[in-house]
């Protein structure tokens, strides 16, 4: 554009025409409805808070999350990791879980991560790295979240490669009920763990190692309770140990080791209702 | 591209962030003639050639049947590779893998990388292609071609034009910098707090996921919506406050595929505007406007094709620039 031809543009000052009052009435209550538009969104966004400030529970994440505010701030809530599960272990958290819709968590009473896909594949599928096999250097490591090594899935423990790939846990099982346990009480259990109608899937190998199969479908037959440790993916993870009780007397009991990496297999396999034993997510492990 | 057209270019990019558009101050004199032309038509002749033309219009509905079946196979190919584990397209229209291409949205992705602060390749490369394809495909292509939240809203604005004709409702329009306060201010909530706020009600996210993994009540929030949508201000998601629309604006400003405006045979009726979901980008169509005889439409225009179907002369068309130069 040339000098003169700016010349010829009017200020702008000066163009503007004379308003009539309804006019500026429409004008003034376009400008109310636009702020209370704002208000509406940002009131439905900020929302989202909520539920972060007044939840303290932690859920249990999958394999290889991230710590929760940065696996928040990461994920990029597209169900990756709940499509590449074999046994479908990960859901998708709802509304009221706040910053956290769409966002993929395991309830392992109802299904656990059983490691049958054998590789983590939740962790290869994650395409922003919320789920990693290594975090990048400026994330720091909660102390007793690292396994002291990598842990050894059973299912693959005469493979090459035995171990699984990865390098801090996603919780600690705790025997949180140990009145109701039935190794502790002595007892046995026979029939269906968790009943006939229940969904959850587990891998064994003596069925199939690839195809997981309903619990349901698996019958047990034991003289004395150990499924917790009986179906633990994990080599030395759980095992049944004499201990002693308060009152002095020595019993049988569930006692979790170091390698736990808090997959849940035991709590979901755990036949008493409540359960027994459960995972506590993100626990660190306390010497 | 004449200098009219580059001012008009850059004033089209100030009316996606939300400027109105102003008549402009100088017309080309090819364009001023057919404008001097226009006016010296007689009226009878005027009316005859409009009622001829109107006679003659076939009502189509190409574009929009194509831009459906386009949006419904997109989306179905997401909840039948879960469903049925074809594995073609993985995840959801935030991230996904289309046959183990990763694919990752652009604003999705700006949330994550402004919340995050930390950025791995698989991102980046998702990212890139994503930016690439978009660049090439028209930018807010997206909303209108795929955005499930998009086919909801036509559904809705019809209802909201069936209850307005019988004048129950009226549209209360808003101010449409709005979208671009929400772009800024999701973008620092997520630079500030670390959370990625606006994905927690994205539509956009919410209704993709709802249709791949079922729904949740995260649905309600996006009910709530259309019923605003419905009742009082038409189509309000996507014209003030969706930052998507305009992170996908901005890719389109370069993009190639635009819709073509030709002024000699518009009659100027306007239907192109009434159909359209952002029609400030149709400014150039009023009568008297047209600064050229060829005009290209805006980047925040959607592409969704509804008003080179409903203009009953043909002067809007598809155009892919550069086509014509290879070919």
């Amino acid at each position: 554009m040339s000098a003169p031809e700016d010349g010829d543009r009017k200020p702008a000052a000066d163009t503007k025409p004379a308003v009539s009052i309804a006019r500026k009435q429409t004008n003034r209550r376009r400008v109310l409805r636009t702020i209370l538009l704002t208000g509406g969104v940002l009131g439905a966004a900020t929302s989202g808070f909520l539920p972060l400030i007044y939840s303290k529970k932690q859920r249990l994440r999958p394999p290889g999350a991230l710590d929760e505010k940065d696996f928040l701030a990461s994920c990029i809530k597209c169900g990756q990791c709940v499509q590449v599960c074999p046994v479908q272990a990960i859901k998708l958290a709802d509304l009221v879980d706040g910053m956290g819709v769409g966002v993929p968590m395991i309830d392992a009473r109802e299904q656990a991560c059983d490691f049958s896909c054998d590789a983590v594949q939740c962790i290869l599928a994650c395409p922003t790295g919320s789920l990693t096999y290594h975090k990048p250097e400026f994330l720091p490591v909660r102390s007793g979240a690292q396994l002291s090594a990598k842990p050894i899935l059973l299912a693959k423990e005469k493979d090459a490669e035995p171990t699984l790939n990865l390098n801090e846990r996603m919780g600690v099982a705790r025997l949180v009920r140990p009145e109701a346990c039935l190794a502790i009480q002595g007892k046995g259990f026979k029939g269906q763990t968790r009943g006939p109608g229940f969904k959850g899937k587990l891998r064994y190998m003596d069925v199939d190692r690839w195809k997981p199969i309903k619990i349901a479908d698996h019958p047990y037959d034991i003289g004395e309770c150990d499924l917790c440790v009986r179906e633990c993916p994990i080599k030395g993870a759980i095992s049944i140990e004499t201990v002693f009780a308060p009152d002095g007397s020595q019993r049988k009991s569930p006692v979790v080791h170091e390698p736990c990496v808090g997959c849940g297999v035991c709590e979901m396999v755990c036949p008493v209702e409540p359960t027994a034993i459960s995972i506590e997510a993100r626990e660190v492990w306390k010497v | 591209m004449s200098d009219l057209l580059k001012r008009r270019f850059r004033e089209q990019i100030k009316i996606m962030f939300g400027w109105e558009p102003s008549k402009p101050e100088k017309i080309s004199e090819r364009a001023q003639e057919v404008h001097v032309l226009k006016r010296m038509t007689n009226k009878q002749d005027l009316q005859a050639a409009k009622a001829h033309q109107r006679a003659h219009q076939e009502t189509s509905n190409k574009w929009r049947n194509r831009r459906w079946a386009t949006l419904i196979f997109a989306n179905l190919l997401f909840t039948l590779s879960f469903a049925l584990d074809i594995q073609i397209l993985e995840g959801a229209l935030t991230a996904s893998r289309f046959v183990g291409f990763h694919l990752i949205d652009l604003n999705s992705a700006l949330q994550v990388m402004l919340a995050h602060k930390h950025i791995i390749n698989n991102l980046l490369i998702g990212t890139g292609t994503v930016l690439v394809l978009w660049v090439l495909l028209g930018g807010r292509t997206f909303c209108s071609w795929v955005c499930p939240y998009h086919l909801l809203a036509e559904w809705a604005e019809k209802i909201h034009l069936f209850l307005a004709r019988k004048k129950l409702v009226t549209d209360q329009t808003m101010d449409r910098r709005l979208r671009t306060v929400f772009w800024i201010v999701f973008a620092l909530l997520a630079l500030l707090t670390g959370y990625t706020v606006y994905e927690a009600i994205s539509p956009t996210g919410i209704v993709s996921r709802a249709l791949i993994y079922g729904p949740g009540l995260a649905m309600l929030w996006v009910l709530a919506l259309l019923f605003f949508e419905v009742f009082f201000s038409r189509r309000a998601w996507c014209r003030y406050a969706c930052p998507i629309g305009l992170t996908y604006g901005v890719v389109g400003i370069i993009s190639p595929v635009r819709i073509k405006y030709k002024l000699d045979g518009c009659f100027h009726e306007g239907d192109c505007r009434k159909v359209c979901l952002v029609p400030h980008v149709l400014d150039t169509v009023i009568k008297g406007r047209a600064v050229e005889p060829e005009v290209p439409i805006g980047p925040d225009c959607t592409r969704c094709g509804l008003c080179v179907d409903t203009c009953p002369t043909g002067s809007l068309s598809f155009e892919i620039k550069g086509l014509q130069k290879l070919l």
